[in-house]
């Protein structure tokens, strides 16, 4: 093949001036971690909120609920990304609209914003799924002996759901961080958007996606490694296999 | 609020959003859908088959492809893929190939990964009886596999496999990336050239929703008649 390669690149100093390529690759994993861990945050308190109350008996609150998954989850993210970044401040009244756009680290809050509520569908869809394949009896038992039903689902549904639906949001966290790549459209600097700038600044194309890919692969497996050790810890003796119930969808 | 919209700028970009842009979007998705399906059966074929020397590299490129980033993928193939012909065909330098060309490629590896995963689910639910009877019946792995297993592991699985079509549909519009005129790629150049960036993307947004939403409960209704059949 034609293609010269120079992994000596990464310890040139970059176009910036004062840090080399492989610190520019650094940073930008640490901005795709810090993303990803904000806007999951995000996406697990609102995806727990809508995915709760779409198992309540309220019929109102359930269809919010079905509305509200199929808005996030029928629109591509990148497009959502563009309505946060470039409609909604627009849409605001004026003065609130330029505070967003003048915003320091815009592109960092919007990437958050977006990918919280596009990942917190999914969550909820999780969420949902893990009460559902609770024995009703749990819910019947729980309000038999005088728990209300916000008590019911805070000591009794939610512990348990939770355990059951790990496997799966396990995916999802995994999924936040790689769709955080695609925060680099609005101008985050994270991770992938570093690899490109390396490439048209240094024209070593291979090593900067090699480097970006093998840091990818370094997450996914620390991430998968630590989420097995916290599911065997939160294990319910005999109910280990009732992790196996819920389907994994295969999103990504 | 929308008394400064310009409606008319989508009525007059409507030819060029669905005719360049929603054909591209949505020829890709169904070229990378078969092409996926097929290279995603192979792999799950290879990791079902016993033999390291199959499986591994399988369960190694599946893994590799669902561990990154789908922008990166993009990235990578761009630049790869005139390599890759270069190799193939023997030419002296990098084959310059199109950018359809080149999104082909990657969603077709990427999502083969996906489509594998799906696959070996489907094989895996099949009972292994059947196996042992069309081995009974003296037939081979390929007739066993094309005859008995694969069908049914299809049928089994072709709500799964719909709703991940859905998901690539939405995924292709990553190749903005590339700044190729896709049906987001296309919204895009006519919002920045007339500076209707909320009402383009507002467009586009309704369009995607719309075509999701249907196809999606398209799907819910086909396996619930699926569901009584058996």
């Amino acid at each position: 093949m034609g293609y010269n390669w120079n992994w000596g690149i990464f310890f040139q100093v970059s176009p910036d001036g004062t840090y080399t390529y492989l610190q520019t690759m650094l940073l930008g994993t640490a901005w795709t971690l810090m993303t990803a861990l904000t806007a999951w945050m995000l996406a697990l308190s609102f995806g727990s909120i809508i995915g709760v109350i779409r198992t309540t008996p309220f019929p109102w609150l359930v269809r919010f609920g079905n509305a509200y998954v199929e808005f996030f989850r029928n629109i591509p993210l990148l497009v959502q990304m563009f309505l946060w970044y470039f409609v909604l401040p627009e849409l605001l009244p004026r003065e609130a609209g330029n505070w967003l756009k003048q915003l320091p680290d815009a592109s960092f809050y919007t990437a958050v914003v977006a990918l919280g509520f596009y990942t917190s569908a999914r969550v909820a869809e999780q969420v949902r799924a893990g009460i559902m394949s609770l024995p009703s009896g749990q819910r019947m038992a729980g309000l038999a002996v005088g728990l209300t039903l916000p008590q019911t689902y805070l000591y009794v549904l939610l512990p348990m759901a939770y355990r059951v639906v790990l496997p799966p949001l396990t995916s999802e966290f995994l999924n936040i961080i790689k769709n955080s790549a695609v925060a680099l459209t609005i101008g985050l600097m994270e991770l992938t958007a570093r690899a490109r700038a390396m490439q048209e600044f240094s024209f070593q194309v291979f090593e900067a996606f090699t480097v970006a890919t093998v840091i990818y692969i370094i997450i996914n497996i620390i991430v998968t490694y630590g989420m097995r050790r916290i599911e065997h810890k939160v294990a319910v003796p005999g109910y280990i296999g009732s992790a196996k119930q819920v389907a994994q969808a295969p999103v990504h | 609020m929308f008394k400064d919209f310009d409606f008319d700028v989508i009525m007059r970009s409507l030819p060029y959003l669905f005719y360049d842009g929603m054909t591209f979007t949505l020829m890709l998705t169904a070229l990378a859908t078969v092409a996926g399906i097929c290279l995603g059966t192979v792999l799950a074929l290879m990791r079902l088959s016993g033999f390291p020397l199959l499986s591994v590299p399988a369960a190694g490129y599946v893994n590799l492809m669902r561990s990154v980033p789908l922008v990166l993928m993009i990235f990578w193939f761009y630049f790869l893929v005139p390599y890759i012909g270069q190799w193939l065909s023997g030419a002296s330098r990098p084959i310059q190939v199109g950018a359809f060309m080149s999104s082909l490629v990657t969603f077709t590896l990427f999502e083969a990964a996906y489509f594998a995963e799906i696959m070996r689910a489907g094989i895996q639910s099949i009972p292994r009886g059947q196996i042992f009877a069309a081995q009974a019946l003296g037939m081979n792995y390929a007739q066993t596999m094309g005859y008995i297993v694969l069908p049914q592991a299809f049928r089994n699985m072709v709500p799964v496999l719909l709703t991940q079509t859905i998901i690539l549909f939405q995924d292709t519009s990553l190749v903005y990336v590339l700044s190729v005129t896709d049906f987001l790629g296309a919204a895009s150049k006519v919002a920045q050239r007339d500076a209707r960036l909320v009402e383009m993307y507002l467009f586009a947004a309704a369009i995607y929703f719309i075509v999701s939403l249907l196809a999606s409960h398209a799907v819910w209704r086909l396996q619930h008649k699926i569901a009584i059949i058996r």
